[in-house]
């Protein structure tokens, strides 16, 4: 199957992934409303908003597996939303994602994960596919963990060798879905030196969704900021802290308030206590 | 009132939404069954796990409910002096009606509960998505290969149910009560036809093991995943198989016999 693609630009180079006029609701909430997102080539970009804006159904939606309502999303040149099954697949091997939960096939071993992609999609011989999986798991820490199951791996672990799945068959691009939750110091440092240094090394285009501020702000080249369902402010680190915007300061100071309120939309809460009556004696 | 009937409407919409999408989850798991043409072994692996590890307790209830067959049938038939019939009323049973009935019903509680479990969990833990986002087809990789599994493996489940239930039925018969094992044999050999009966009896076997693995694997897929959802769609499998099972047996007798 070929499928021609056509390289997009936008002030910060080329751009790989193209987002324009993106709308997506989950049943009578609308989480976004005419996003436009450029996510540079070659760069570490990473999305950072409040938790429900729709950071991770993002990913969803740029790997194909929701399709918006309205708007479009062009990944390499090719409009994801309209591929047929086959072509999305095609585009899927390119694309690599880390999942929150690492995802990797509890009956198979961490060896067996790491080698699952080679072997739906090769007929690479044996002693390859075991080379290319032992690298990529010494890249990650785990070439002694390789025969063990996913249940005896510790939440960074899992998510290490989630990684090593992730990269075994060299894609263009990456997504890691909140990689830093649940990692402990170290697990964090390795991590975060890993996404950098794979980044550069294998010359990939990296997509980060995290809640972890400084972590994300260290590694990322460009940062994109949404809150309910549109962009907020997108920039490097630095230009994000130099922001005007009080909604940017609150977000990225943690600040209870501001333009962004702590509680969710509710009654009046002494309403909601006393109840009507008591309130108007 | 309108609040009853709104509600009523809402409930009927859900109802026939969710048949609707069993229907089109069915035309998609049919669709990759060829693809196991190419990978035999995930065959082989799921009719391990779901045929293989289900005899145990198959044969065990086929053995039991054979037994209290013949025990039932001989306190009856010796009223009327025709105790040497025993043979042809457990054979029958068993072959027609419990054998198929019976299995479905383990299978069902055994089987399907574990394939909608571990389809649910893996739909929580994100290996279905993982392997969507590797560009593996979930439907070719874990649902048709437990689809196939279970239908093969229900009807030959079913067999041996009603194979060990007739041994059964002559542990007690012949040799706990004295019925003439001649009589036993050759009462049950004229009584029981190939094709009208073992064989309809196959059918059923089929039937069912299409059915229960279709509910298992769509209620898996179909779950809320959380740890509260899986456990309603296991039960949802039990409690749906089963009656399928029950409705389209009394269908299925009425057309065979």
């Amino acid at each position: 199957m070929r499928m021609t693609s056509t390289i997009a630009m936008s002030e910060d180079g080329p751009t790989l992934v193209q987002i324009r006029d993106l709308h997506f609701s989950r049943g009578n909430k609308a989480i976004f409303r005419g996003l436009d997102v450029d996510i540079p080539r070659g760069k570490v970009t990473t999305i950072l908003g409040p938790s429900g804006t729709g950071k991770t159904t993002l990913l969803k939606m740029i790997g194909g597996q929701l399709k918006p309502s309205q708007g479009s999303i062009t990944v390499d040149g090719l409009n994801v939303g309209k591929l047929k099954r086959g072509q999305l697949y095609e585009l899927r091997k390119r694309m690599g994602m880390l999942f929150q939960s690492g995802a990797l096939l509890t009956d198979l071993s961490v060896f067996e994960n790491v080698a699952y992609p080679l072997r739906e999609h090769t007929d690479m011989p044996e002693a390859l596919i075991s080379h290319l999986v032992l690298m990529r798991l010494h890249a990650v820490g785990l070439r002694g963990a390789r025969d063990l199951s996913p249940s005896e791996l510790s939440g960074g672990m899992a998510r290490r060798a989630a990684l090593a799945r992730a990269l075994v068959f060299d894609p263009m691009m990456i997504m890691y879905d909140e990689p830093f939750t649940g990692q402990d110091p170290i697990s964090m440092g390795v991590l975060l030196e890993l996404i950098s240094t794979v980044n550069k090394a294998l010359g990939l285009t990296s997509l980060m969704v995290s809640h972890d501020l400084e972590e994300a702000m260290s590694i990322s080249d460009y940062l994109v900021i949404i809150s309910e369902g549109v962009v907020v402010e997108t920039g490097s680190a630095e230009a994000l802290r130099a922001s005007s915007s009080e909604w940017v300061q609150q977000f990225l100071q943690g600040k209870p308030d501001g333009p962004v309120p702590f509680q969710a939309a509710a009654p009046d809460y002494e309403t909601e206590l006393l109840g009507e009556s008591r309130v108007s004696r | 009132m309108s609040d009853f009937l709104q509600r009523f409407g809402h409930f009927w919409i859900a109802i026939v939404e969710r048949l609707g999408r069993a229907t089109l989850f069915l035309f998609q798991l049919l669709g990759a069954l060829f693809s196991l043409v190419k990978r035999p072994a995930l065959l082989i692996k799921q009719l391990h796990a779901s045929g293989v590890m289900t005899l145990s307790i198959v044969l065990v209830s086929g053995l039991f409910v054979g037994m209290v067959l013949a025990l039932q049938a001989y306190n009856t038939l010796i009223d009327f002096g025709q105790e040497n019939r025993v043979g042809t009323l457990v054979a029958l049973t068993l072959v027609r009606e419990l054998g198929p009935v019976v299995t479905g019903l383990l299978f069902a509680g055994r089987a399907g509960s574990a394939m909608t479990a571990e389809i649910g969990l893996m739909k929580a833990t994100e290996q279905l998505s993982g392997l969507e986002m590797m560009a593996v087809d979930p439907f070719k990789r874990v649902f048709a290969p437990r689809f196939l599994a279970g239908f093969i493996a229900l009807p030959m489940l079913a067999a041996m149910f009603s194979a060990v239930g007739v041994l059964g039925g002559h542990l007690i018969g012949v040799e706990v009560l004295g019925v003439d094992a001649g009589a036993y044999w050759s009462q049950m050999q004229n009584s029981v036809s190939f094709v009208h009966d073992v064989c309809n009896g196959l059918i059923k076997g089929l039937v069912f093991g299409f059915v229960v693995c279709w509910i298992s694997i769509f209620e898996g897929a179909d779950c809320i995943p959380t740890s509260e959802g899986v456990s309603s769609a296991t039960t949802r499998t039990v409690v749906y198989s089963s009656l399928a099972i029950l409705g389209l047996d009394f269908l299925l007798t009425a057309v065979m016999f």
